[in-house]
């Protein structure tokens, strides 16, 4: 299987350390000898492009593998005005978008009338794939040799298997050792010797791939005419206890991926819930707007994207902070201009703030219209992070895991450790008293709701990764991140990350048995009999605070 | 909460002139629509009718949550739920009655089961064939509902706050469900192209009348039932519930029973007013079930004035009567006409214009 994104990485890797160890244009006489040859390229025959790329390869120049790759794809071009050779980000497309053959940067774009591509023919494809594949086997990062080796498994040769029997004296990392060992026992399957296949089942068995297991799975058929494909009697029940093993894993880590495709949900839940227990927790204020304060923080990651086109990659670093300024910003204005003069009535509070979310929602549509606004998502945060042949975890869901439990932290420590953290925990167990001692109540209040919607706005930041961004954007997560700081229990923090994980996990576990709809009614009927035998929530508040909330 | 109704010895003014309204309503429209030529400018229309039908049966729903919310202080924000119930019952009563004229021509099954290539009626359709089963289940099932979930809920003291977000959560809920097409209520697109009701045509305007005068008869019936709780013994235990819930607990009351009751009698009224809603409208569908339809009956009633009963229903009226204006007019405007009134409503008029009235009265 090939990832793009690791290739992608690869790249753009290799295009931070030649920005460094190559400023400006100065060529070496390695880069002048390497652009000499790949000039050759444009008018040889076929049979001599093959011996081009052999030559190419052997001058060992950083870019080899690139070149090599985009000749292998018809992706290499050179322009007609001046014969100069280039790669193109995609084939036959119009324009064309360059990237330097030399630096691997982007040479900016191009109609693609003024370039002649690079020929190849079937003899000469396959000769450039066994030189990328051993050139790729030989270089020095593990992603790329494994690559290599799982192509090269997908079409096992003679030549193939003695590269891989090579590359294998020489492998130092354990998991490309692996990679070419299960190759090569899968070629050995095809063998004439009976005991050199067992032996390979033995080793195969121990795999989790689903290519490994139909391959075995074959063994078991049989032939049109009545008798088994595999004729060894030995090796057969071998395969069939080894499909059955390899079934086992695969269960296992699927079960393993639902886990954590549920804790990706409820991480989303709990970001939401976080700031939903400041301000129903501690503020006892319910506020119905808290989808749209989310809404706001998503809208900001588009606008700031927006605003710095050529940083996709750290914009939503910064979309962070600004996201979190913009919604506390106007969480502190509603909190000054309506909710402050509510409290202690938290039915109209509900209402007020139901309000607010219309209000904010229309302002949203006239703005920047009721149509889906695309957010990109960064190169780090897209493709996945193979474990192993079943089991795959995509890299945006996996940060969103880890950013929820930094927030979670975060915000853990502004309420333990901090001065702002001590007044609100003082004005939320005894107003009277607190304000007795000197504490600025109404600050502290404003305050308080401003972290909650700020926490908000970085919940949406969150979301704009996974999801539309829309005006409607809040309205959908909102009555389960409810049901989270219910379910929780109101006020706490802990509450919140474990009522949300769970949340998420039993309705991804419930979604295979039912879909996903009823699943989510299970959950919410489940919940709403759960508030019957604990209605204060797993982690009740506790004391006198508790009793007039 | 001193602001809100208290039992007084003054009668029900408002409430008087409220029933007289409703009074002119049921013998003026069907004078000017059936009396009054087509040419003329007093004729009113069948969509007129139409119109003013769909307010009275929003304004029975306030009628409903403001019993429960004005008198009980219970903040139910899924009263549409059983409003959809009831809607649902009369609907499966008014699909049955298609018969064969559907477009697949099916003598029993609805058009979208023979779409969804249903070979037989699911049991739980069984009756509907007859109005006064459809009008039995028009009370029971939201009465059902409304039994069960107060039960659970209020026996284990689910109240405030709590109680308002898993009401919502109970017809979000019930939402998805209809949404689906398994569940045999016609998923997405729920029940329309009625024909008739009890052989009359729905669509000619002497049936739209009638509906129009029993809604508005039901109506002032369902207000006079209403009116009269809120007036007796009863009545006064809610009110002691709404203003303080443990010391009526500690008298010696049921304080759950008498929850429980309000809550179940207000989820008919729901039921009922969805029910009439319907043949009226000629539509349901599982969008009416969306929490924020529940929500925005809260406002009907806060703008009108909560714990007044009469105000409620003429908020409701009011309320719509700007959304069919301000949507047809300035369709940019109108949620932030309704968010404003959130907002405006709570922080500077919490007795809703009926209070504003009132307090021009007694000066």
């Amino acid at each position: 299987m090939i990832h793009p994104s690791q290739g992608g990485r690869w790249l753009l890797m290799l295009l931070f350390a030649l920005g460094v160890v190559v400023p400006g244009n100065a060529q070496s006489p390695k880069d002048a000898a390497f652009l000499s040859t790949l000039g050759e390229l444009r008018d040889a025959s076929f049979p001599d492009k093959a011996s081009i790329a052999e030559r190419l390869s052997q001058g060992g120049h950083s870019s080899v593998r690139a070149v090599l790759t985009a000749l292998l794809e018809d992706r290499l071009y050179y322009r007609n005005s001046d014969q100069k050779v280039f790669v193109a980000k995609a084939a036959d497309a119009d324009p064309l978008s360059l990237i330097d053959p030399l630096t691997l940067k982007s040479a900016g774009a191009s109609p693609a009338d003024g370039f002649t591509k690079i020929g190849t023919n079937n003899s000469l494809r396959h000769t450039l794939r066994m030189t990328v594949a051993h050139f790729s086997l030989s270089s020095p990062e593990v992603a790329v040799r494994l690559e290599a080796v799982h192509d090269m498994s997908e079409s096992l040769d003679e030549e193939t298997v003695s590269l891989l029997r090579k590359r294998l004296a020489v492998e130092a990392s354990s998991r490309v050792r692996k990679a070419i060992d299960t190759a090569l026992a899968l070629a050995a399957l095809d063998g004439p010797d009976g005991s050199a296949r067992l032996s390979a089942i033995g080793t195969l068995a121990d795999s989790v791939s689903q290519d490994v297991r139909n391959r075995l799975a074959l063994m078991l058929d049989k032939s049109p005419d009545g008798s088994y494909v595999e004729s060894d009697p030995k090796v057969r029940s071998a395969a069939a206890s080894a499909v059955a093993s390899i079934d086992r894993g695969r269960t296992f880590y699927s079960g393993i991926e639902t886990l954590f495709f549920g804790l990706s949900l409820g991480s989303v839940l709990v970001l939401i819930a976080i700031g939903l227990a400041i301000t129903f927790g501690v503020m006892g204020v319910i506020n119905m707007a808290h989808g749209e304060l989310m809404m706001l923080g998503a809208y900001t990651t588009y606008v700031v994207q927006t605003a710095m086109p050529g940083h996709i990659e750290i914009s939503i670093l910064v979309a962070i902070p600004a996201a979190f300024i913009v919604s506390g910003l106007m969480g502190v204005l509603m909190e000054r201009t309506i909710i402050r003069h509510l409290y202690g009535r938290p039915l109209e509070t509900l209402l007020a703030t139901f309000g607010v979310s219309l209000l904010l929602q229309q302002l949203v549509r006239s703005i920047f219209t009721a149509l889906n606004r695309s957010v990109i998502t960064p190169e780090w945060m897209s493709g996945e992070l193979k474990l192993n042949d079943a089991l795959s975890i995509t890299y945006n869901r996996l940060y969103i895991v880890i950013f929820t439990l930094i927030v979670f932290f975060v915000i853990m420590g502004v309420f333990k450790r901090t001065r702002l953290g001590l007044d609100i925990r003082a004005v939320s167990q005894n107003r009277a008293m607190a304000k007795a001692m000197g504490i600025r109540t109404e600050w502290v209040d404003a305050m308080t709701f401003g972290l909650g919607a700020g926490i908000a706005g970085v919940a949406g930041v969150a979301l704009s990764q996974l999801t539309n961004v829309g005006p409607d954007l809040g309205q959908s997560y909102i009555i389960d991140s409810f049901m989270v700081v219910v379910f929780g229990g109101v006020g706490n923090l802990w509450g919140s990350l474990i009522g949300g994980m769970s949340m998420g996990v039993i309705n991804k576990l419930l979604e295979p048995w039912v879909g996903a709809v009823l699943a989510k009614i299970f959950v919410l009927v489940a919940l709403i009999l759960f508030i019957q035998v604990r209605p204060r929530g797993l982690f009740p508040p506790r004391g006198r605070a508790a009793e007039d909330k | 909460m001193d602001t809100l109704w208290s039992p007084t010895k003054t009668g029900d003014p408002g409430g008087k002139w409220f029933l007289r309204v409703l009074a002119l309503i049921a013998i003026a429209a069907p004078i000017l629509n059936q009396g009054v030529p087509a040419s003329s400018a007093f004729h009113l229309s069948a969509y007129g009718i139409t119109l003013i039908g769909k307010y009275l049966c929003y304004g029975m729903l306030a009628l409903a949550v403001d019993l429960i919310w004005g008198y009980c202080g219970i903040l139910s924000l899924g009263h549409t739920a059983f409003f959809s119930l009831g809607g649902y019952a009369i609907g499966m009563y008014l699909m049955r009655e298609i018969g064969p004229r559907g477009v697949y021509g099916d003598p029993v099954l609805p058009d979208f089961m023979v779409f969804l290539n249903w070979k037989s009626l699911p049991w739980f359709w069984y009756g509907f064939n007859h109005l006064p089963f459809a009008l039995l289940m028009m009370v029971l099932a939201p009465g059902l509902l409304a039994l069960v979930f107060g039960w659970f809920a209020f026996r284990s003291r689910v109240t405030g706050v709590y109680f308002s977000i898993i009401t919502q959560a109970l017809t979000y809920a019930l939402m998805l469900a209809f949404f689906r097409n398994d569940m045999g209520f016609g998923g997405n697109n729920g029940f329309t192209d009625f024909k008739d009701i009890l052989g009359f045509d729905l669509h000619s305007d002497l049936t739209r009348v009638v509906l129009l005068v029993i809604t508005t008869v039901t109506l002032a019936g369902t207000y006079i039932a209403c009116r009269t709780i809120v007036e007796s013994r009863a009545g006064r235990v809610l009110h002691a519930i709404r203003d303080a819930e443990s010391r009526t607990r500690f008298l010696g009351y049921p304080v759950e029973s008498f929850k429980v009751w309000v809550f179940v009698f207000s989820a008919v009224i729901a039921g009922i007013a969805g029910a009439l809603y319907v043949p009226q409208i000629g539509i349901i569908n599982p969008g009416e079930f969306a929490p924020i339809n529940s929500i925005e009956v809260v406002i009907w009633v806060a703008v009108g004035g909560r714990g007044t009963l009469y105000g409620a229903i003429t908020g409701a009226v009011l309320v719509n009567y700007a959304k069919t204006y301000l949507t047809g007019a300035f369709p940019e405007i109108w949620l932030y006409a309704l968010g404003a009134m959130f907002v405006l409503v709570t922080l500077f008029l919490p007795r809703g214009i009926i209070g504003l009235v009132q307090a021009r009265v007694k000066r």
